[in-house]
């Protein structure tokens, strides 16, 4: 699938600090591209290069196949959905105040105000202040207004963060429903559970460079080349490494001529979290 | 520059100024103050005087008067004249006093306070342009000074008509030279301290700071603006034309140049100073 944001060399730094040091990056439509790397990576960077609020020292930045940074950048922006770190909602507005502040200023028609709230359940307290919202309200209302105005790409940033489990497992869900709907998905984190399961491609980024990109299958694949299975033996587990996935017959074979019963053989496959930390020690 | 996006940011600023009547409550006070209260009483007292010596000597002020100024009251009484040439020139600075009060306060929190609160990065990943997002926030802190300044404008004419008006023949004010003041010299003033304000509250790391800043800045062009209101009423004929024309061309140049101080990235607090 092609490309909906390209980054490719992008190097931007504020003084002597280097935020993105030569970063690398794609994301596909239909897909959820989730960047992962620990507090000061450059996520935050990243998300704010892409839409142009960032002028790289260096690089290319190309998103919808369009230069952000020029004439075409009010278009690049227009397309995007993006909800920050903190919700960056008028607290003194109500929550309808704000949506119809988004959408007069992305040309989205005010009728979708309503069905934007009721998608995150916030159409209940759209004639509230904000500044009275709990935190989860404000997270819920600031995707509200990232999908307003039907967003090509989605730019989310920590979009679970201060949410209770059930809120932030309602947002993922929706994240995904995005995805599947032909929306392209940026997402930071540093959660690695959250990650898991939702995204379709990785990207770690550390000190500002990307250490490892792909789907989790491919990562896999690349960091643990040989295949792995999981043999369920009696009441217990055992990984056995293998030079080829063929060898798993024989394998049985040989434990059950031993007289050990051999319940399940299953694929191993590393979580997100075993292939970072493979990624980072490795890097 | 699309203008309805910048009429979207004005109006979104002036609603939230509108929710804080912390803020404006004590603006309208001053405003009050300034327009009504203060010459009310100036002016009920001198037309009130009984006593000769008294308004001889509180008329020697008319002294420094042209000629010229006091022709609608020359046969009057010394009170009356008095009065008279304090409604129509002497309090004129205060029409310029009081929206430039308002809108530097307005202004100068309108870039640094979307940073402090975090807002900055919306508008940041939004739409606008940087030059339509600096506009919205020129006129959104224009407009409540301006505003305000209208309405003290009539509150004044109508308590200066009511006070001195009996005394002169009747309605007498406003006179041509305050409508030129108020409708072409002093929007002209407020854009050109706005345009130094707005720079500063984009560049400035806090609201407070810029506070402090734009005061400081800001009082040299209120001492400029309030003598050159004063000249625009006391000037002859077209004075206040060309005082208003100058301001004007000065002001759309450093608007133009303030434009280029909004960026995105010091809407999101990373490149500031």
């Amino acid at each position: 699938m092609a490309s909906v944001v390209e980054l490719a060399g992008v190097r931007l730094a504020f003084g002597r600090s280097v935020a993105l040091d030569g970063l690398d990056l794609d994301a596909p439509a239909g897909e959820v591209t989730v960047l992962l790397g620990p507090n000061g990576a450059g996520k935050t960077t990243a998300i704010r290069v892409i839409t142009g609020a960032l002028r790289p020292d260096a690089g290319t930045v190309r998103v919808f196949g369009l230069t952000v940074d020029g004439p075409d950048g009010e278009e690049v922006r227009r397309r995007c959905g993006v909800v920050a770190a903190k919700p960056a909602l008028y607290d003194r507005l109500s929550g309808y105040d704000n949506l119809a502040y988004s959408a007069a200023l992305y040309d989205a028609p005010a009728n979708r105000i309503a069905d934007a709230a009721a998608r995150f359940g916030i159409e209940h307290a759209l004639d509230l202040r904000v500044g009275g919202y709990s935190t989860g309200m404000k997270t819920r209302l600031a995707l509200a207004r990232a999908i307003l105005h039907d967003p090509d790409l989605l730019l989310l940033d920590e979009p679970t963060s201060g949410l209770d489990p059930e809120s932030a497992d309602a947002v993922l869900a929706l994240i995904d429903e995005l995805a599947a709907s032909g929306k392209a998905v940026v997402m930071c984190t540093h959660l690695l559970p959250e990650a898991e399961g939702l995204a379709d491609r990785v990207v770690m980024i550390e000190a500002g460079r990307a250490l490892a990109a792909g789907a989790p299958h491919e990562l896999a694949a690349r960091y643990w080349p040989n295949p792995r299975v999981d043999l369920r033996v009696g009441e217990g587990a055992v990984r056995v490494d293998l030079d080829d996935i063929d060898e798993v017959g024989a394998v049985v074979a040989l434990l059950a001529g031993a007289g050990v019963e051999v319940n399940s053989v299953v694929p191993y496959r590393p979580s997100l979290a075993e292939l970072y930390r493979r990624v980072r020690s490795e890097r | 520059m699309n203008w309805h996006r910048i009429r979207t940011i004005a109006v979104a600023d002036l609603r939230q100024l509108w929710q804080s009547p912390d803020f404006w409550v004590p603006m309208l006070v001053l405003a009050a103050l300034f327009f009504v209260l203060i010459p009310l009483n100036l002016l009920w007292v001198i037309t009130r005087i009984g006593s000769v010596e008294v308004a001889q000597r509180l008329s020697t002020v008319l002294d420094v008067l042209p000629d010229t100024a006091l022709q609608p009251v020359r046969d009057a009484a010394p009170s009356t004249q008095t009065a008279y040439a304090l409604a129509v020139y002497l309090f004129a600075p205060l029409a310029v006093i009081v929206p430039m009060t308002i809108s530097t306060a307005v202004g100068a929190a309108s870039v640094v306070g979307e940073r402090e609160k975090g807002t900055g990065e919306f508008l940041a990943h939004s739409p606008a342009s940087e030059r339509e997002i600096y506009m919205g926030k020129v006129i959104a802190s224009l407009l409540p000074g301006y505003l305000t300044a209208l309405a003290g404008f009539a509150a004044y004419s109508i308590m200066v008509n009511l006070v001195v008006g009996p005394k002169v023949g009747g309605w007498f004010f406003p006179t041509r030279s305050w409508w030129v003041l108020m409708l072409w010299v002093i929007p002209p003033f407020l854009a050109l301290t706005l345009s130094v304000v707005l720079r500063l509250s984009a560049r400035v790391r806090s609201a407070a700071a810029a506070q402090q800043a734009s005061g400081l800045v800001t009082l040299p062009l209120i001492i400029l603006s309030f003598g050159q209101s004063s000249g625009a009423l006391l000037g002859r004929g077209s004075s206040g034309i060309v005082v208003g024309a100058i301001t004007w061309c000065i002001a759309l140049a450093g608007l133009a140049r303030g434009g280029k101080s909004v960026r995105r990235a010091r809407l999101l607090g990373v490149d500031i100073g």
